[in-house]
């Protein structure tokens, strides 16, 4: 057995029996960091989102349709899921089957694979990719049909041809697991090909800028907004993806300086590579930005004018219906996309436990080694992922989250899952139900809006 | 004819007060574009004049233009004679952009190919994250310039502001006046032949035949920053 896991098991009988009494402070987790700093003298840098336990989607339920409410039946009457992203300004909107999109994550982060796979899973039940901080690559351009081209701080490959080819254009501001940090890629993954496509040396750690180079504040991103409108001639649907932590604020800001769509990250949004202290204490989980961002459109009367595509721990079709029942037009997911491919595989342990990890724990993601193929530039360890068969299980697991959204929206009765409304959810907990603005399940108390 | 050599039906006039930037940019992005010249008069300060060019022809501002004048230019000639707001030339992949007057924050930021020549002096930011380009600006340059520049070269004839060349890559810097300051991990580098030739060059095709190549010092990265290193944290 593995030492680690031998350890925690006689830590584990030891504490059950009473005798030792874990300090609730100074957890094992706690302890284990400070002698890890100790001994490296740098702060731990991994990939994945919070896993600190935040209110989230799972202290939502739906109430469902009963004498008062009329359901639809399952496998019979229509529920569409259709979504059109785009309608403000753009003259070509992007039409998706789904709600449910793939969020951006570079080519860099990613193996060209498991760039191809995602577009081909995507592609497959008709919704969207997006590229990332590296550039956008032939292989992700031809295997996705609809693919959203990520403007970021690096302009790390940034160039007009690919702006034309693309199908909308995403302006990160930030992100979910960072919001207010830039990136950083090791050596190790700055293969030459990488490399090249960023303009800089190959093997050597880059820094992703945490400000955009030529815009700052709401004013200058609106005329960064026009310009990219007009080097596209006002075809293309312009996206701002912002991390979570003041909704309200940037996403009026956003619609001010003319986003056609906002995107919505909350703190348990998954990244490549970030500072863990960054990842799990900055921005706010997603379950308390939705409400704050429908409220600001609703206010400037765009909501559902201005689409909004929420992300940040979406695991299944409950979290994507509970997102749109709060408002969102559709999600993102990233972390699921890469489970879905084949990232943690159960079948892989025994190589994640030589690199000190698990399979269902991996998230070293920056170290370029992952066994899954997925997270790395190693042209051996990249081989691993079959494309076409990853890019078959992500459309296995869209279509089954797809299902999963419209069982629900069928228990409310709903014809289209953007029917879904905050009038069908309660919450199980009040930290919930003042974050999501919907009643504690059994009461009418809606926290932080009526008085107890 | 004009001194290009061109006729005067080949120019096409666009008078940015009446005309909007749109109906310019839209005939710059034509495939079958035809006329060589394109004149711009009353811009106005207008933000995004020629953005996107993918043509070689020239365009020619007769007078200041807003934020992003020439951004993402591919191939175009153009020509601003008076002032460029934020951004001029941002991610230009080539051709040439030349500023008569000043330009402001952030010029040829991202630029990946092509020439920007600035005449008169360029504020802050000034080659930010370039990517290939090269700038020659006649007067000064503000703080923070060739932030994080990635490659590409930059020669200033004036003076630089603090922090030049801030966690710089493999850019080169070429300045003939004084440097404020320099930014983390730029350092002053001996200047060989091979620099003197490059500065010659670059101040030739920008048109500018008074200035001494002797005068001009280089500064490039130290690399100290290429590999994260907990020993250099106070660098940060
Ligand atoms: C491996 C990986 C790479 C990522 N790269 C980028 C990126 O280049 N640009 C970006 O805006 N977000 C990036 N993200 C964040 C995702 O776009 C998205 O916001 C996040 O993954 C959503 O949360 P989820 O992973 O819980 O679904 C990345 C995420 C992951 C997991």
């Amino acid at each position: 057995m593995h030492d680690a896991q031998e350890h925690a098991n006689g830590c584990a009988a030891a504490a059950g029996s009473g005798a030792l009494r874990e300090s609730a402070t100074f957890d094992r987790h706690a302890i284990a960091e400070i002698q890890r700093a100790a001994r490296e003298g740098i702060y731990d840098i991994r990939g994945g989102g919070a896993k600190r336990k935040v209110p989230h989607f799972d202290d939502l339920l739906f109430l469902g349709a009963s004498v008062s409410r009329y359901p639809l039946e399952g496998y019979r009457e229509r529920c569409s899921t259709d979504v059109v992203l785009g309608t403000r300004f753009a003259k070509q909107p992007l039409h998706l089957d789904i709600p449910v999109t793939i969020a951006g994550m570079s080519f860099g982060a990613l193996s060209a694979n498991a760039k191809e796979a995602l577009g081909r899973g995507a592609s497959a039940v008709g919704t969207s990719t997006t590229t990332g901080d590296g550039g956008m690559t032939p292989e992700e351009r031809l295997s996705s049909k609809t693919l959203v081209y990520q403007l970021l701080p690096s302009r790390y490959g940034m160039n007009p041809d690919d702006l034309r080819r693309a199908d909308a254009i995403e302006i990160v501001v930030g992100q979910g697991a960072k919001p207010g940090g830039g990136g950083m890629l090791l050596g190790q993954k700055i293969s030459e090909r990488v490399a090249g496509m960023r303009d800089l040396p190959a093997g050597i750690d880059q820094r992703s800028a945490c400000r955009h180079p030529d815009w700052t504040g709401p004013d200058d991103l609106e005329i960064k907004i026009e310009e990219l409108r007009e080097i596209t001639d006002w075809q293309k649907p312009i996206f701002v993806k912002v991390g979570a932590s003041r909704p309200y604020y940037d996403i009026a800001l956003a619609v001010k300086a003319g986003a056609d769509v906002i995107v919505l990250d909350g703190m348990q949004g998954g990244t490549a590579a970030t500072q863990d202290i960054f990842i799990e204490h900055v921005g706010i989980p997603i379950l308390a930005a939705i409400p704050q961002a429908v409220e600001a459109l609703q206010e400037l009367g765009m909501h559902r004018k201005v689409q909004l595509i929420v992300s940040g721990g979406i695991r299944s079709g409950a979290d994507v219906a509970k997102a749109l029942a709060l408002g969102a037009d559709a999600v993102s997911i990233g972390v699921a996309a890469l489970v879905a491919l084949g990232d943690n595989a159960p079948e892989l342990d025994a190589e994640y436990a030589k690199l000190g990890s698990r399979a269902g724990f991996y998230d070293d993601w920056h170290e370029g080694r992952d066994p899954a193929g997925i997270s790395t530039q190693d042209p051996e360890l990249a081989a691993r992922l079959d494309p076409e068969l990853g890019g078959r299980r992500l459309a296995n697991y869209l279509r089954a989250m797809v299902l999963e959204t419209q069982t629900l929206a069928r228990a409310c009765g709903k014809s289209h899952v953007h029917n879904l409304e905050p009038e069908d959810l309660v919450a199980l907990t009040i930290e919930s139900a003042a974050m999501a603005r919907v009643p504690l399940a059994g009461t009418s108390w809606i926290p932080g809006r009526d008085r107890l | 004819m004009t001194a290009d050599g061109l006729t005067a039906e080949q120019i096409v006039t666009f008078d940015l007060s009446e005309a909007k930037p749109r109906e310019l940019n839209a005939v710059l992005h034509d495939p079958d574009i035809t006329s060589a010249t394109y004149r711009v008069i009353n811009p106005g300060g207008r933000h995004s004049i020629a953005v996107g060019a993918v043509a070689p022809v020239s365009v020619d501002i007769d007078g200041h233009a807003g934020y992003y004048c020439a951004g993402m230019n591919q191939l175009a000639h153009v020509r601003v004679r008076g002032n460029a707001g934020t951004g001029v030339a941002e991610n230009m992949m080539s051709g040439t952009v030349v500023v008569e007057g000043d330009a402001s924050q952030s010029a040829g930021a991202t630029a990946r190919g092509g020439l920007l020549v600035i005449e008169g002096s360029a504020s802050a930011r000034c080659g930010i994250s370039l990517k290939g380009a090269d700038i020659v600006v006649r007067g000064s340059i503000g703080h923070m310039s060739a932030f994080m520049a990635q490659t590409g070269r930059i020669v200033v004839c004036g003076d630089v502001g603090e922090a030049l060349g801030d966690s710089l890559y493999e850019a080169r810097i070429y300045v003939r006046g004084s440097v404020k300051s320099l930014g983390a991990d730029c350092v002053e580098k001996p200047m060989r032949e091979e620099h003197v030739a490059e500065v010659a060059e670059l101040l030739q095709r920008a048109g500018i035949d008074d200035q001494d190549t002797a005068d001009f010092r280089r500064y490039g990265s130290a690399r100290s920053l290429y590999h994260f290193n907990v020993d250099d944290a106070q660098a940060y």
